[in-house]
């Protein structure tokens, strides 16, 4: 190959990670899901014709990193490439062919250039409501969590599967929502199908296998590279989190080679009764995400990246939930396994790796009547996306009431005043909850909300690191544990639906990030800023020793 | 009265030079005089001098004064501004700091968030709430602002901001404080966040409301000493400031929202695009503006460039959206890359060429340059290629050394990928354009826009050197290289029609619109903006727009709807309906029937017209001007050195006309002509390269996802 071609083929590959980049923004701007319009929770990828993922949007959910990517595999198993015809379309909402629980949609299309498949787009996105019991982890299997769809075709050449469409439309309690984002999740796909042939038509492309070897066999080695670099070796680590109504406890062993990293979760607990358990293309995805933070952050998602980075688990563990286990509030689990990964190799690269943080959403996922009586129980449906402190980093403070590692974004107080009969009255940060240390943890936040229209609401409430708070470490102090109440004093579980009084109102302290270091090597002027800003209270301000 | 007739001066300070713009008679004069950072206002009137000189005449002959400047930008980037306070409502004290909780770069866990511009020992709140539908929940507590009042003078606070949650929809507690402020602290300059950004999303609302009143001491001060200097000078006319609009303000109003006036430059050079534009009878163009560290690229339709309502000032990280301080004001909408001449060239651990963002600005400066870079640039990469003549850079005023780009590009990039200079300069070149060339076609479908039907505009230093190629790329045929491009933003102030606009958020279903509530917003909207516009208007004719944005119920993209000119009526809710379904169509290809309609905000801009220039006539075909030489230039497409001839653009008359790959010198900068391009000098002075065939790649469809899907 020339090398004039090799630039050429870094100009495509800039243009296809464009054109995905585009597919991310159709599906942003015409979702209806506040949760993918306000927070990012979507994904988008464009495959070449064996199903291996050639690019990526960067967006808000690295749960979907791969989970989607492995999604499209099983598309193309189950509907031959061959058989694939223009018009085409693929859905499924199956959580261990998907991304992890029914709310998230993953549709796949076939695209076509000069008359010939030349690869595939794919993406996913959250719907609000999928029927069953709605979003939260109280399921006791996976039937109870809503409309489940198998692998099936949503268009055939062009022309709309109505009967699916019926059945989606008439499980949900937002049928014009869902819809809608079913459409939508169809549009981002087309546009992304169209570029791919505008770009092969003015590069005289007929297929993609030169430029997705190029891709795959870069990516592979920039990554084995970076690997490369690292100490060799087996470290481990365990943490243990709230659970639905047990602790569990997260292990696992983290390899080094020289072929690449494999993160076994061999230790994790079993299973749980509730909606808390994570199907393993979801741990995966999380766990993935954790080491290319550390190794190759600047090296792009593909299936190259991806290959050098491996994961097992045992069968029915918590991060290995088989089949038909409740799956619905898998996030609150898989959030927290960067962390368990960072904690085995920090071991081996200290100087990378975080204290332990927030780690899982802490969103207020609420749901009630508005003071239209016709729209029944559930006349408002809302996940106020909101986040608790990160754990501090080396040399650097942790990041307060911020998204780690998720990457969706806080929901606006009057955005959700808008669509909700609440009324928020704080949201402000939590002093003294940052875990004290010579590098100190991010703060979490204080939210109280209560009923505008005098009704009662429910909460489905999906929180950890309430009996376990995020772990300083290197003398390091934890950071605050997180607190669900009300106001008027009474506490709250961290996980399951609970009505919220129409007197009373809701009041969530997110969690603090770990410290790192001793709290009295602190240095003195940083302490009396946060001292002066509030961030610590003279009496918080003890434990450094002042 | 005609254009020529009057006499109009415009100025534009910029970070390193303050540009002068003369129009005297048909004559222009133009001069480039360094900025006076400790008074800006000495260059500014140092440079009118010159020109004045140059045309002998005085200050008292100047019929208009136009001024635009990037201090507001600067003191915010250097942290300069007063020593800055907010008021928030009781409860919600970090909502400047908690900003949207996200990550602006999903893989750096060492990321630095923006830094406050008030820390939060200036961050007070008193009790007060209102809700959505402007409801009082809370009544102000006067005597907690009082307290305040006195923290503030005993923190020695020079400008405070007030916001309150859902403030657009009722501002009277706002507008309370500011009373009870001025009473017992008069000296501390107050801005509301309901009158400088009445819009929900409290987080942009209050960061643009306390971005005010950070630079607002100190624009207030550099606005009144230039009016006092121009006076003195015998200037007695009002002084109009170019906004980031792209319209133009009064003085008196750009002191009190200084905010307005960041970007007013970039926004200047829009506005001369849309004016070589509409001379050429051009109803779509791109204007593409290289200079030293960046590219801005913009798309212009009927002569009006395409406006945004967001802004992100001082990014941490430089280009990466949310790493900055939102405000939220009217905007000329452009997309902002870190391509620029001296962007620096380097090889990933993925062996790939990357470009930028960082930049080797003018110390060190490229390679070429020999004051010490050593890091190959995109000026080195054009040099190598040849499409520089060393001995006319910059008219002579900077010596090259094109030995030094040869060795920066082999050292950095042709050794790590085993490439030849030229290779590798020719790699660091297409890199350089391709993400322009992305860049510009994703801002361009975000817009629902075929980018391929435009024609460009292209000027700054370094983009006549990269506009055929990245017309190449972008399936573009023509592209205008306009005479003076090195002070093309003062000309554009010359340019921009005197306007004000405002955005409220009034939160609306459109099957339970509330006519009433509805027009006394639009006609409160209205008087505003017209006091505002006519005091920059003087007595020219005013024109109003009045336009909706709407989404569907529980949708996040809106789409602006143009309403009629008058107080609504009943029979208006259907037309906007329809004409809300007809615009989401065109962007999505379908509308989803049933979805409840609503309306999050109401734009009402009042304007003068904006000057339509008459057409161009077309010259009469001359021989093409001898080549004063010629150079062997690397051509990207035919992918091997050529002999390119060189052509003097200052001895080209009006149709004279070169065939292309040739180069065109002069004195700001040079014009690469690729080999799919001819060039001819139009009645305009304009440069205008012309495609030979077709360009590649065939016309793009608009965005037009969604095919048939049935109903």
């Amino acid at each position: 190959m020339s090398k004039l071609s090799d630039i050429e083929l870094q100009v495509m590959w800039n243009r296809l990670i464009a054109v995905v980049e585009e597919q991310a923004q159709v599906l942003l701007r015409t979702a209806f899901s506040p949760i993918v319009r306000e927070a990012g929770d979507l994904s988008a990828g464009v495959f070449d014709r064996e199903g291996n993922m050639l690019a990526q949007a960067v967006t808000g959910t690295p749960g979907h990193v791969n989970s989607m990517a492995e999604s499209v595999k099983h598309f193309v198993r189950v509907f031959p490439v061959e058989t694939m015809k223009p018009g085409d379309i693929y859905i499924t909402n199956d959580p261990w062919m998907g991304t992890g629980h029914l709310n998230d949609f993953v549709l796949t299309t076939p695209a076509f250039h000069r008359g010939k498949l030349v690869g595939l787009f794919s993406c996913t996105s959250h719907l609000m409501d999928i029927g069953g019991i709605g979003f939260g982890p109280d399921g006791t299997d996976v039937f109870m969590e809503g409309l489940y769809i198998p692998l099936l075709k949503l268009a055939d050449r062009g022309k709309l599967n109505e009967t699916l469409m019926a059945m989606i439309r008439a499980n949900t309690r937002l049928p014009i929502d869902t819809e809608g984002d079913v459409y939508s999740l169809a549009a981002c796909n087309d546009v992304g199908c169209e570029r791919l042939s505008e770009m092969m038509e003015e590069f005289g492309l007929k297929d993609l296998d030169v430029l997705s070897r190029h891709i795959l066999s870069r990516s592979k080695a920039a990554v084995l590279e970076a690997i490369a670099a690292l100490p060799q070796g087996k470290w481990g680590n365990t943490m243990t989190v709230d659970g639905y109504d047990e602790p569990v406890t997260l292990a696992c062993t983290v390899e080094v080679t020289k072929k690449g990293i494999h993160v076994d979760y061999s230790g994790t607990g079993e299973a749980s009764k509730r909606g808390i358990n994570v199907p393993l293309a979801y741990t995966t995805a999380y766990t993935v995400f954790g080491l290319a933070c550390i190794v190759g952050k600047d090296i792009p998602n593909n299936a190259g990246s991806l290959a050098p980075l491996t994961v097992s688990a045992p069968e029915n563990c918590i991060v290995n939930a088989l089949k038909p286990k409740p799956v619905a509030s898998r996030h609150i689990i898989g959030q927290m396994l960067p962390d368990v990964v960072f904690g085995a190799l920090r071991q081996a690269v200290p100087d990378r790796v975080p204290a332990e943080g927030t780690s899982c959403l802490w969103n207020l996922n609420v749901r009630g009547q508005t003071d239209e009586a016709g729209l029944g129980n559930y006349g408002f449906m809302m996940a106020v996306t909101s986040n608790g402190g990160t754990g501090a980093r080396p040399m650097k403070d942790g990041l307060s009431a911020t998204a780690y590692p998720s990457g969706v974004k806080g929901t606006p107080v009057e955005i959700a005043e808008s669509i909700t009969p609440l009324i928020f009255w704080r949201k402000e940060f939590r002093e003294d909850s940052g875990g004290a240390g010579t590098r100190r943890g991010g703060l979490g936040q204080v939210i109280e909300v209560g009923s505008r229209i005098g009704k009662a609401f429910d909460l489905l409430a999906a929180y950890d690191r309430i009996d376990h708070p995020p772990r300083g470490r290197d003398g390091g102090q934890d950071g605050a544990a997180g607190v669900v109440s009300l106001r008027s004093g009474k506490k709250l579980k961290g996980k399951g639906f609970q009505l919220i009084p129409p007197d009373d109102r809701l009041v969530v302290m997110t969690p603090g990030g770990g410290g790192i270091g001793d709290p009295a090597r602190r240095d003195p002027a940083a302490l009396a800023k946060d001292v002066s800003e509030g961030l610590v209270s003279p009496k918080g301000a003890k434990v450094y020793g002042g | 009265m005609t254009q020529s007739a009057i006499t109009r001066l415009a100025t534009d300070i910029g970070g390193t030079f303050t540009d002068i713009v003369l129009e005297h008679g048909e004559r222009r004069f133009t001069t480039k005089v360094l900025t006076t950072p400790h008074a800006p206002e000495e260059a500014v009137v140092e440079g009118t001098r010159l020109v004045l000189d140059q045309a002998g005449i005085g200050f008292a002959d100047l019929d208009v004064f136009v001024h635009g400047t990037t201090l507001a930008t600067n003191a915010v980037i250097e942290r300069k501004g007063a020593r800055t306070a907010l008021i928030a409502t009781e409860g919600f004290r970090d909502v400047i700091e908690i900003a949207d909780e996200g990550r602006y770069d999903q893989y750096d866990i060492f990321i630095d968030k923006p830094r406050q511009l008030v820390p939060r020992e200036l961050r007070f709140t008193v009790p007060e709430r209102i809700d959505v539908t402007g409801k009082v929940w809370i009544d102000l507590d006067d005597a907690a602002v009082k307290k305040v009042a006195k923290a503030l003078t005993a923190a020695k606070v020079e400008a405070v901001a007030v916001a309150f949650i859902h403030s657009y929809a009722n501002s009277a507690h706002e507008e309370r404080v500011r009373e009870i402020l001025a009473k017992e602290v008069p000296d501390i300059a107050v801005t509301l966040s309901s009158e400088v950004c009445p819009e929900m999303r409290e987080y942009e609302r209050s960061s643009t409301a306390v971005a005010n009143a950070y630079v607002q001491p100190l624009m207030a001060g550099y606005l009144g000493r230039l009016k006092a200097r121009f006076a003195d000078e015998g200037y007695g006319k009002p002084i109009h400031l170019m906004t980031s609009g792209g319209s133009l303000a009064t003085l008196e109003t750009a002191a009190r929202f200084p905010i307005r006036l960041v970007e007013s430059g970039p926004a200047g050079g829009a506005i001369l695009a849309a004016y070589i534009a509409a001379e050429r009878g051009e109803d779509k163009v791109l204007s593409f503006d290289m200079g030293g560290t960046t590219a801005k690229i913009c798309l212009i339709h009927d002569a009006t460039p395409y406006k945004a309502r967001t802004f992100e000032v001082d990014r941490q990280s430089r280009f990466m959206k949310g790493s900055g301080l939102p405000v939220r004001i009217p905007v000329i909408e452009m997309v902002e890359i870190g391509a620029g001449g001296g962007s620096i060239a380097r090889v990933d651990t993925l062996k790939r060429i990357t470009v930028g963002p960082d930049s080797a600005a003018s110390v060190p400066g490229p390679a070429c340059y020999g004051r010490g870079g050593d890091l190959p640039t995109v000026t080195d990469a054009d040099v190598a290629l040849g499409k520089i003549e060393p001995a006319r850079f910059a008219g002579g005023a900077i010596a090259l050394y094109p030995d030094k780009a040869d060795a920066a590009l082999d050292a950095r990039v042709g050794k790590p990928l085993s490439l030849s200079t030229a290779m590798a300069a020719h790699g660091v070149a297409e890199i350089v354009d391709e993400n322009m060339a992305n860049a510009a076609r994703v801002h361009a479908v975000e817009r629902g826009v075929v980018v391929s039907d435009h024609t460009m505009v292209a000027f700054g230093g370094a983009a006549p050197l990269h506009a055929a190629r990245l017309a190449e790329k972008l399936g573009i045929a023509r592209v205008v290289v306009p005479a003076d491009a090195g002070v093309g933003s003062a000309i554009g102030f010359l340019r921009a029609p005197a306007a004000y606009e405002l955005v409220h958020s009034k939160f609306m279903r459109l099957d339970k619109f509330d006519l009433t509530e509805a027009n006394r917003l639009l006609a409160s909207m209205s008087g505003e903006a017209t006091g505002l516009a006519r005091a920059a208007a003087g007595n020219r004719k005013l024109t109003e727009t009045r336009t909706a944005f709407m989404r569907y119920a529980g949708q996040g993209h809106e789409i602006a709807v143009a309403l009629p000119n008058r107080a609504l009526a009943e029979k208006d809710m259907a037309k906007m309906r329809d004409m809300f379904e007809t615009g989401y169509r065109q962007l999505f290809a379908r509308h989803i029937p049933g979805a409840a309609i609503e309306i999050l905000s109401w734009s009402l801009l009042v304007t003068t017209d904006t000057a339509r220039p008459p057409l161009l006539g077309k010259p009469k075909a001359k021989r093409g001007p001898k080549p004063i030489g010629l150079r062997p230039v690397f051509d990207a497409k035919a992918g091997k050195m050529l002999k390119v001839p060189m052509y003097d653009r200052l001895a080209m008359e009006p149709g004279a006309r070169i065939e292309g790959p040739a180069i065109v010198v002069e004195a700001g900068t040079s014009t690469y002509v690729t080999a799919a391009f001819d060039a001819e000098i139009d009645a305009g002075l304009g440069l205008v390269l012309t495609a030979r065939k077709a360009a590649k790649p065939a016309a793009r469809s608009a965005a037009k996802p969604a095919a048939k899907k049935g109903k």
